[in-house]
């Protein structure tokens, strides 16, 4: 198990599997995602407060979700980057930030588009959101760090250390803006009952794909991260020539 | 059910599709984004070759 | 076992020896707040001089011109001792790296942190803050810097040697001091408004004590990556 671990962890061995994967991954999100599509805008009742306008629900939470599991993802490849100096855990990181950053930003623009019809106003300073927002700048922050150092192995381990920085603060900042929120105003949260099972598999096939989507997305990038943390020319002359 | 009436969303057409729009033109984006730097990483590599052959 | 010199003292020196060029280069440490100052002024002129309006928002006028005040000094909590290279010195030096920090943070939060707390009580009352809220908004303030000057050494060892570190340092630093500026500024809010701000204050104080225990860590990994 351990040799098998460390040969997918090597960089040819990771960069081939990974081109085979990739397809793999992309036919299951896009199959996830339209079946999701298709059972959240179609099939799924209309919700008896919110009428259609719910719908946006199927983009928004997904995102939401992904948003903070690519930033659990990249702290956790972070932080065994640098305790193991394992290349392949920082490039991991280095490829999620900006997908993760995405999703977030994806999540924050859909709850503005939802709350608009629903709430009366594009913003609130509801805890959610806030804690949301603060996610952004986080992911912001990294991406800032990394993108200012010029050596790759300085930027992965300073980078590493703002990650892990990061997911231990995030729980603080997401209590701290509840408890800061509850006083001045009462949560204008909706409140999620037991949702209808017409309602939910849609939601969760969208979740899946989305993650899936994510591995995709992963994969492709961490190909190029590999490449470039590869100092070694034999196989990168092979890669190439192809 | 017909297309009209779907396309409307119950008076939401001009919340929903927007945000369904948003979420996968960012997710088509990012396919771009993350091939592209696939590719600038092979180019990077491909000139990082180059240069150690003609150096020797 | 006595060869060594004790933790205690090494700590002291590394504090000792920062305060002391840092009075060499007084015109750094006065400039947070001047800052402060300044922007405080800014306030009543933007708004409006009338009293009751000013004390509404004296609290988080306060607290977030602070918050910007000590973030200017932040970059230069590392940047001297880097490029002099005493920084790689005290990182060979064989002591504990994170307990060294410890000190080098304090003495730079006497510097830049403390006489924003000593001035606030002026800045408080120009802004209308009664007599009686100003101790509470001290208070505040004395662990508010504090946490900020922990994290803040955080992303300032993070940034070492990087260009425009500056604004690199603020764009870290925000995102993770936002809890004490929520729990601060309503510690000062409440006392303002004469209620008790027992409890924002005893949040603040925890996060004091996560981040002087948890933040040297981070600070010597960093720095360990840096000097690198």
């Amino acid at each position: 198990m351990w040799t098998w671990f460390h040969k997918l962890a090597s960089p040819p061995h990771f960069y081939r599997i990974a081109g085979l994967t990739i397809p793999a991954f992309s036919w299951a999100a896009g199959l996830l995602v339209a079946a999701g599509l298709y059972g959240g805008l179609v099939l799924a009742p209309p919700d008896y407060q919110q009428g259609e306008g719910f719908r946006i629900f199927y983009v928004h939470v997904p995102s939401a979700i992904l948003s903070m599991f690519v930033y659990a993802t990249m702290a956790i490849a972070a932080a065994i980057g640098l305790i193991w100096r394992m290349k392949l855990a920082h490039a991991v990181a280095a490829a999620s930030a900006p997908i993760g950053a995405w999703f977030t930003a994806c999540a924050l623009a859909t709850g503005s588009i939802w709350g608009k019809p629903m709430w009366g106003t594009w913003w609130v300073w509801d805890a959610r959101l806030t804690s949301e927002l603060i996610l952004l700048f986080l992911y912001l922050g990294y991406l800032g760090l990394r993108s200012s150092f010029d050596d790759l192995q300085r930027a992965d381990r300073a980078s590493a250390v703002l990650a892990v920085i990061g997911i231990v603060n995030l729980p603080v900042i997401h209590y701290s803006v509840v408890w800061w929120n509850s006083i001045h105003q009462g949560s204008t949260l909706l409140t999620p009952g037991a949702m209808p099972i017409a309602m939910k598999w849609p939601a969760l096939c969208m979740l899946a794909g989305f993650a899936l989507f994510y591995g995709a997305v992963l994969f492709v990038r961490l190909r190029g991260e590999v490449v470039r943390r590869e100092r070694s020319a034999a196989w990168l002359r092979e890669v190439l020539v192809k | 059910m017909n297309i009209a009436e779907f396309l409307a969303m119950g008076g939401y057409a001009a919340y929903v599709w927007p945000a369904y729009a948003l979420v996968f033109a960012v997710l088509a984006l990012n396919v771009w984004a993350a091939r592209r730097s696939h590719e600038r990483a092979l180019e990077e590599a491909r000139r990082r070759l180059m240069q150690e052959e003609s150096g020797r | 076992m006595t060869a060594r010199p004790g933790l205690w003292r090494v700590g002291m020196a590394v504090y000792a020896r920062d305060l002391r060029l840092a009075f060499r280069r007084w015109e750094q440490a006065v400039q947070p707040v001047v800052f402060l100052l300044m922007v405080a002024t800014l306030f009543p002129l933007a708004l409006s001089p009338e009293a009751a309006q000013l004390r509404g928002v004296a609290a988080g006028v306060l607290w977030v011109a602070a918050l910007l005040a000590s973030l200017l000094a932040l970059e230069f909590l590392f940047r001297a001792d880097h490029e002099d290279g005493s920084l790689e010195q005290l990182v060979l030096s064989g002591h504990p790296l994170g307990w060294l920090s410890i000190f080098k943070v304090l003495a730079h939060w006497t510097i830049s942190g403390l006489p924003l707390v000593l001035v606030s009580p002026v800045v408080a009352t120009s802004l209308a803050v009664p007599a009686s809220a100003l101790a509470v908004v001290m208070l505040s303030l004395l662990l508010g810097t504090g946490v900020l000057s922990f994290v803040g050494g955080a992303a300032a060892a993070l940034t070492l040697g990087v260009k425009r570190g500056g604004v690199l340092v603020s764009v870290l630093t925000l995102p993770l001091v936002m809890p004490a500026l929520i729990f601060g500024a309503q510690a000062a809010d409440l006392a303002i408004m004469g209620e008790s701000a027992r409890g924002p204050l005893l949040l603040l104080l925890a996060l004091l004590v996560l981040s002087v225990s948890l933040a040297p860590l981070a600070i010597a990994a960093a720095l360990r990556i840096g000097v690198e």
